[in-house]
């Protein structure tokens, strides 16, 4: 314990912990991708659209050896202080940056340094303001931009999705991500002295391809309820979904 | 060549600094930047002005003491290249040039573009240091060190410390200086018993100089004269994750079998 204090407590161990909490949290968006993906597979004999299965799945996850819901909200947990963590070190360094260079240059050039790596705090505080709003108008159902009704995830979607700001802001905001991680993945490896020059070249097309595969995934899914390509949903009872 | 020069002028420690405008007509191609300065304190002293203040020494390249941003790029356009080895005919006529000192708070500016960097000093007596006995010499390459180690230790210890990496980082951070430091002696045999201690202490030294966090921007990389790789900071900092978590394993005491 004392080990983790004293890494903390230096910036290099804070960059440890930006870098870590980047990876549950990309981790995390593998899930979520593959798990979107289900609107896409149709539905079953019963018609209730996959992606609707998935999400009771989710609620009964680990089930009968956890109790019901402790599989999500561990999950949640997880995910809930490595945002947390990840936003804290970040800003505290970007805070020790500021004072390390009182006087800024007339004239300043850029020779290596990438866009996407010096936006980060910017697409960063984008994805911060999103994941708000996302959980906002998904999960809870507090904002509402179309029908919304717990449980019923493709009418939501679709209902959401096919207005066009609606779909065109998180096609945005999709990008702003894919922008952060093409640096943010790489990022991890050299902050972990896990990159060298014999595997940099791999490294980085690797970072870029999982990072524009992930990407794509996740626009399909607003793309495609936008441009009219997804059936209806079949009308299914209520009761058919266990947990409402 | 006639250029004109907006250069920091700054009377002590404590003066706020200014950039001024000077002209100067009789500049050759094949002057270094350094031989341009001169020519233009001697115009100023001859005007009865008070010359530029700026580093150099060894006027080839290795000294590390010239430190000058030169249009916004740490030594200037020319890459690999350190303020001392820049030529007037990598200029066109007629430019307009920006110099200004290196600029962070760790390197605080001295005099016009002279600015101390005795904080890297500092890093250096942290752990820049092998253990060596006493004894008689011993015979040269006793210990074999495999090729590949031996060069990229020397790659390292091409660093010349002038802090341009500093300079160049948007952060203002000294990683580069630090890791290719720790990396020369933590890669090679004699320095391993200090290896761990070192990344340590050298780490520690320099985040309590005040020099900003790594960012991973690369930019030290490509303003450093002499390209050292950013592979040295990745090194660092797993030889420093290993420090703080892991090294030094005490292994010593007894054991029961059950």
């Amino acid at each position: 314990m004392n080990r983790i204090q004293t890494l903390y407590k230096s910036n290099i161990g804070k960059k440890v912990i930006a870098a870590v909490t980047g990876l549950i949290l990309f981790g995390f968006l593998l899930g979520h991708v593959a798990g979107n993906l289900k609107v896409f597979t149709g539905s079953n004999e019963q018609g209730i659209p996959h992606i609707d299965e998935y999400g009771q799945f989710l609620k009964v996850a680990g089930e009968p050896l956890l109790p019901a819901g402790a599989l999500l909200w561990g999950a949640r947990l997880v995910l809930l202080t490595s945002v947390i963590l990840h936003i804290t070190v970040v800003v505290q360094l970007a805070m020790l940056s500021a004072e390390a260079r009182p006087v800024s240059y007339v004239k300043s050039k850029k020779k290596a340094a990438s866009l996407p790596a010096l936006w980060m705090m910017f697409s960063g505080s984008l994805i911060a303001g999103f994941i708000v709003f996302h959980i906002l108008h998904f999960t809870t159902g507090t904002i509402q931009l179309g029908e919304f009704e717990h449980g019923y995830v493709y009418n939501n979607l679709r209902s959401s999705f096919s207005n066009p700001f609606v779909a065109g802001g998180y096609i945005f905001v999709m990008v702003v991500i894919g922008i952060h991680l093409n640096h943010g993945v790489w990022s991890m490896f050299q902050t972990l002295g896990i990159d060298n020059p014999d595997r940099n070249k791999f490294l980085r097309t690797a970072s870029t391809a999982v990072t524009t595969a992930i990407i794509l995934g996740f626009i399909a899914v607003p793309a495609s309820f936008l441009f009219g390509l997804m059936p209806e949903a079949a009308n299914y009872a209520h009761d058919l979904l266990t947990g409402h | 060549m006639r250029i004109k020069l907006h250069v920091w002028r700054q009377s002590s420690r404590s003066d706020k600094g200014q950039m001024e405008t000077y002209e100067l007509d009789n500049v050759i191609e094949d002057m270094s930047f350094l031989e341009m300065m001169d020519t233009l304190n001697e115009k100023l002293t001859v005007e009865g002005k008070e010359p530029v203040a700026f580093d150099h020494d060894c006027r080839e390249g290795v000294c590390g003491m010239c430190s000058m941003v030169i249009n916004g790029e740490a030594h200037g356009p020319k890459s690999e290249t350190t303020t001392c080895q820049l030529y007037m005919r990598h200029f066109d006529d007629g430019a307009e040039i920006f110099i200004e000192p290196w600029r962070a708070s760790a390197f605080p500016v001295v005099r016009d573009l002279v600015v101390d960097r005795s904080a890297f000093d500092r890093i250096i007596q942290a752990g820049g240091f092998v253990s060596n006995h006493s004894g008689p010499k011993p015979d040269p390459n006793s210990i074999p060190i495999e090729p590949n180690i031996a060069e990229t230790a020397l790659d390292a210890a091409t660093c010349i410390g002038c802090g341009a990496c500093v300079a160049a980082c948007p952060n203002g951070s000294a990683m580069l200086f630090t890791s290719a430091k720790a990396s020369h002696l933590g890669l090679l045999p004699q320095g391993q018993p200090e290896r761990f201690d070192r990344a340590k202490s050298m780490v520690s030294q320099m985040e309590s100089e005040g020099f900003g966090s790594c960012r991973n921007y690369a930019e030290c990389e490509a303003q450093c004269p002499k390209g050292i790789s950013i592979a040295f900071i990745g090194r660092l900092n797993s030889d420093f994750l290993k420090a703080s978590l892991v090294e030094p394993i005490d292994r010593r005491g007894d054991m029961k079998a059950q």
